[in-house]
């Protein structure tokens, strides 16, 4: 039985396009306090553009209900759990949103004086202090603003580690259970990619490692726990294979909020790593960004971080030191998404030493409560202990031919938002559940009594499951047509 | 610890269904020397008071209340309050991305809405969901030119974004892509067309440029073209479009959307975005929403041609890009729809109005037709003077350009009150005037 929701009606919305009639508007500039020029004569009239085509013409209410109709079509973190594993899908406290807006915080521009700046300065620092101390690594940067981002930045940090050895060597050793955004970093920093394969409990294999190790390898990319939601238990190991061999280890911290005081990478002879805040830290998602990616070294690494970084002026405050004879350079223009970095600042100070732990611990609990009350129905993909997140696969489910992405659109019929379908790739047919610390007990027995029902249905109505959701305003998408003829843009005719 | 909604009963009831003594133990997979042993050195947590007062400290330590004349990539422009209001709504900015498009119609009615604005204005035919930021998208426009074209050389104007410069850099050294720079001409500030050649990708201009000065975007093309390699043109103040002639002659254009009512926040979250032509699509990074129908044949919309993306294609993907500026992008485009056709022109007039008011009073240091930025021959000192009266003045060029010393770039948009322009013109006139003379 659905118990979670109940459908109810939402108002359609056409095209904001589609809406515009000729002469509306939704400004007011302030009074003209100079006198106005003609635009031709002051840019030359080749400059001037004739007008936007097509382009909107509606009035301030419209605007308003367009686009709160239109967020009443997608589902958030508020509305409920929201499972996606590896993605850290936790609530967004609200002060958060309050402090990064704070005239003096939003208004402030990357150039203005530094002796104006002072507060953001503190403020990039005190993050940095908590972050190196959460990690166990020695220096920072906050410049990347991404994952991905700060994937790249690892990589080019080991780059110009290695250059200055005298090699920077030619491959970087990912396993197979990665990330997409790995092997695609890893190129664009100029490294060719060999996969690992891992082993039979899903774990990196330290044979496999010790094989492909060469003076050729600048590093391996392992995420820990990794995509299954194992801890490497081979992980310092690792470190000495490659450390032996000259090479670095980097650790893409998407799953940090597994470890968040029970161990630190820096401690588990990680070189670098990158975080997520918009994971581990709470900063909200936003519909795919914006996030923040800082990436922690150890000292080794250090005279390599973009420029610029935050230094003691000497005189009691803060500056920016853009000259730094080794480092890799710019990521990013400015300093940072800084204002992701104000939010994961007071989700850190609202936590604190003890609140982060107990977020851990939550966070592991929820995930194994989940996996203790599913795994007679549903199989686990490997039967490791697993910390933050657990990996089913739909191999029972298939046999009456459903697959995970089919449980995971019936979900939504339920009232949740899907889990992570179908990765790892290590995992055939995987179903990936991250429920992250902030889902009560009743939350959870939800989602659990879902699942379960969802997996009579399998048996009882695979059709129902095959077709589902059908309770949405839309049903499933013709993703293959979108894909073979792309319509991109509208048109007005 | 008001974030964890548990209580101990709870906590114990959950664990006896794990069969587990203690959360900790659920930990034992980490090998003991991995573990950390201690607590964290940290402060205790915070309240919601105390968390706001600390960043209105931090606020007060910064420049509230000052006027600024700083532009330089960063605007400053009035930013109506829809725009927030609306993001700030939890199901646009709580949501992840939206792969799942059956709960995710609004964010990807969105996107497709600013792909077409996007397109509507720059008179280019795609546009993706956004990239990070200006900055890194140059790279990444660069990269995708060398892609289409097969060659490995770009040809950088000067007068494009320093900054945006220096991420090319980084990113070019490892991708065999050569970049070479080329200068501005000494009276007007716009760009020198170099020659391409065989091997040249693309030639990168910004319009209107690092200096404020709107670029012959045609010519530049005509200059890629005639040696078959494309033009990116690089838009760092995007509110020029409502009034400046669109590049329509490029093939790639690389637009920061912060000018769209995105507070300047001491340097992000911004949002950048490509658009291009139809034929070079698949060679475009980024996410993109397409139109189609579901299975009862309605409208709507999903993410598409995701053959492009890392999550699919892994170490062939056009970019390792992933998590993009989806929250700003949506700012962007509710600005965009605020203003309208009628208001883009006009917030542009008005910033062309303003800024001419007072570059008209003082010794440019360019000549060629600028939009809201320009630059001015005065020295550095007298923006302290400018700072006793509580404003900002312009950026001392020197700081990227050691030949332009005594030279402040000044931006001037529809942001800043009367008083404001008269003091920087009183404090600035002084040394124009001698600048003028020597």
């Amino acid at each position: 039985m659905v118990r979670k929701v109940r459908e109810h009606i939402s108002q359609n919305e056409g095209l904001i396009f589609e809406r515009s009639s000729a002469g509306k508007y939704a400004y007011q500039l302030p009074e003209a306090q100079v006198p106005e020029i003609d635009p031709a004569a002051a840019l030359g009239a080749d400059a001037v553009r004739p007008e936007i085509p097509d382009f909107p013409e509606v009035s301030e209410v419209e605007v308003v209900r367009h686009f709160t109709r239109l967020s009443t079509w997608n589902y958030g973190i508020d509305h409920g759990m929201y499972p996606l594993g590896s993605c850290t899908m936790k609530y967004n406290a609200k002060i958060n949103e309050y402090v990064a807006r704070l005239e003096g915080i939003a208004g402030e521009h990357p150039y203005q004086p530094e002796a104006l700046a002072q507060g953001c300065l503190k403020i990039m620092k005190l993050l940095q202090d908590y972050l190196i101390e959460i990690t166990g690594m020695d220096a920072i940067t906050l410049q990347p603003a991404a994952g991905a981002h700060g994937e790249l930045t690892g990589c080019l940090l080991i780059r110009a580690y290695l250059q200055s050895q005298g090699n920077p060597r030619t491959k970087i050793l990912i396993p197979d259970s990665a990330h997409g955004t790995n092997p695609a970093t890893a190129v664009i920093a100029g490294y060719e990619v060999e996969a690992i394969r891992s082993n039979s409990k899903g774990c990196l294999d330290l044979e496999a490692l010790h094989n492909a190790v060469s003076e050729d390898v600048a590093a391996l990319m392992v995420t820990n726990p990794n995509t299954l939601g194992i801890f490497e238990e081979n992980i310092a190991k690792a470190a000495e294979i490659l450390h032996a061999k000259g090479a670095q280890l980097y650790m893409d911290g998407a799953n940090m909020n597994a470890l968040v005081a029970m161990a630190r990478p820096g401690d588990f002879g990680v070189d670098v790593m990158h975080l997520n805040l918009h994971k581990t830290f709470s900063t909200p998602h936003g519909g795919g960004g914006p996030g923040a990616g800082p990436v922690a070294v150890k000292k080794h690494l250090e005279p390599f971080l973009p420029v610029p970084v935050v230094e003691d002026d000497g005189k009691g405050g803060w500056k920016l030191n853009h000259k730094r004879k080794q480092s890799i350079g710019r990521v990013r223009a400015y300093v940072g998404n800084f204002g992701v970095l104000v939010r994961a600042l007071a989700y850190t100070m609202a936590n604190g030493r003890d609140g982060l732990r107990q977020t851990t611990l939550d966070a592991v609990l929820n995930s194994n409560y989940i996996r203790a009350k599913l795994a007679d129905l549903y199989d686990l993909a490997y039967s490791g202990p697993t910390l933050h997140e657990c990996v089913f696969n739909d191999k029972r489910q298939l046999t009456s031919g459903v697959r995970t992405g089919d449980i995971a659109k019936r979900l939504i019929d339920y009232g949740f938002h899907p889990y992570t379908v179908s990765f790892p790739l290590i995992a055939a047919g995987a179903m990936m559940i991250e429920p992250t610390e902030t889902e009560s007990k009743e939350e959870l027995d939800l989602f659990i009594a879902a699942m379960r029902d969802i997996a009579g249905e399998c048996a009882t109505q695979p059709e129902l499951v095959k077709n589902a959701p059908q309770s949405t305003r839309v049903t499933r998408m013709d993703e293959v047509a979108a894909a073979r003829k792309p319509v991109l843009r509208w048109k007005s005719h | 610890m008001r974030y964890l909604p548990k209580s101990e009963s709870e906590r114990r009831e959950m664990l006896d269904a794990i069969g587990a003594a203690r959360i900790e133990s659920l930990f034992e997979s980490i090998p003991p020397e991995a573990r950390l042993n201690r607590d964290l050195n940290l402060p205790p947590g915070r309240s919601e008071f105390e968390i706001m007062e600390y960043f209105k400290e931090r606020a007060r330590e910064n420049a509230p209340g000052y006027q600024s004349f700083l532009g330089a990539g960063v605007y400053h422009h009035l930013r109506p309050v829809v725009a927030d209001h609306l993001i700030s709504r939890s199901e646009f900015y709580s949501a992840y991305t939206p792969y799942q498009p059956e709960l995710a119609q609004g964010t990807l009615q969105a996107i497709f809405e600013f792909q077409t604005m996007i397109c509507q204005l720059t008179g280019m035919e795609v546009a993706n969901a956004s990239m990070y930021d200006g900055s890194s998208a140059l790279p990444e426009a660069v990269m995708m030119a060398a892609r289409i074209t097969g060659r490995s050389k770009a040809l950088v104007s000067r007068a494009v974004h320093p900054e945006y410069r220096q991420v090319l850099a980084t990113y070019a050294k490892h991708q065999d892509i050569k970049v070479k720079e080329f200068g501005w001409n000494n009276e007007s500030g716009a760009a020198e067309l170099p020659e391409a050649d065989a091997k040249t990708a693309a030639i990168v201009i910004q319009s209107p440029n690092f200096f404020g000065v709107i670029e012959n975007v045609a010519a530049a093309a005509e200059r890629a073209h005639a040696a078959g390699a494309l033009l990116i043109v690089v838009i760092a103040e995007p509110i020029s479009l409502g009034l400046v002639r669109p590049p329509s002659e490029a093939d790639i254009v690389i637009l920061e959307s912060q000018g769209f009512g995105i507070p300047p926040s001491y340097g992000g979250p911004y949002a950048g975005v490509i658009a291009t032509r139809e034929q070079f699509v698949r060679q475009m990074p980024g996410r993109l929403a397409g139109q189609t129908v579901d299975t009862e044949g309605r409208r709507g919309f999903c993410l598409t041609l995701s053959t492009r993306e890392q999550h699919i294609r892994r170490e062939k993907a056009t970019s390792n890009i992933c998590t993009n500026q989806s929250l700003f992008m949506l700012m962007a485009t509710i600005f965009m729809t605020l203003y309208g056709k009628r208001g883009m022109r006009d917030l542009a007039a008005r910033n062309v109005s303003q800024s001419h008011y007072v570059s008209g009073q003082l010794a440019l240091r360019f000549s060629g037709p600028h939009f809201n930025e320009f630059v001015v021959k005065a020295s550095a000192k007298k923006n302290k003077a400018l700072l006793k009266k509580k404003v900002i003045g312009g950026l001392e060029l020197k700081r990227f350009y050691p030949e332009l010393k005594d030279c402040l770039l000044v931006c001037v948009t529809e942001a800043q009150p009367k008083w404001a322009l008269d003091a920087l013109l009183e404090t600035y006139a002084a040394d124009a005037v001698e600048a003028h003379g020597s």
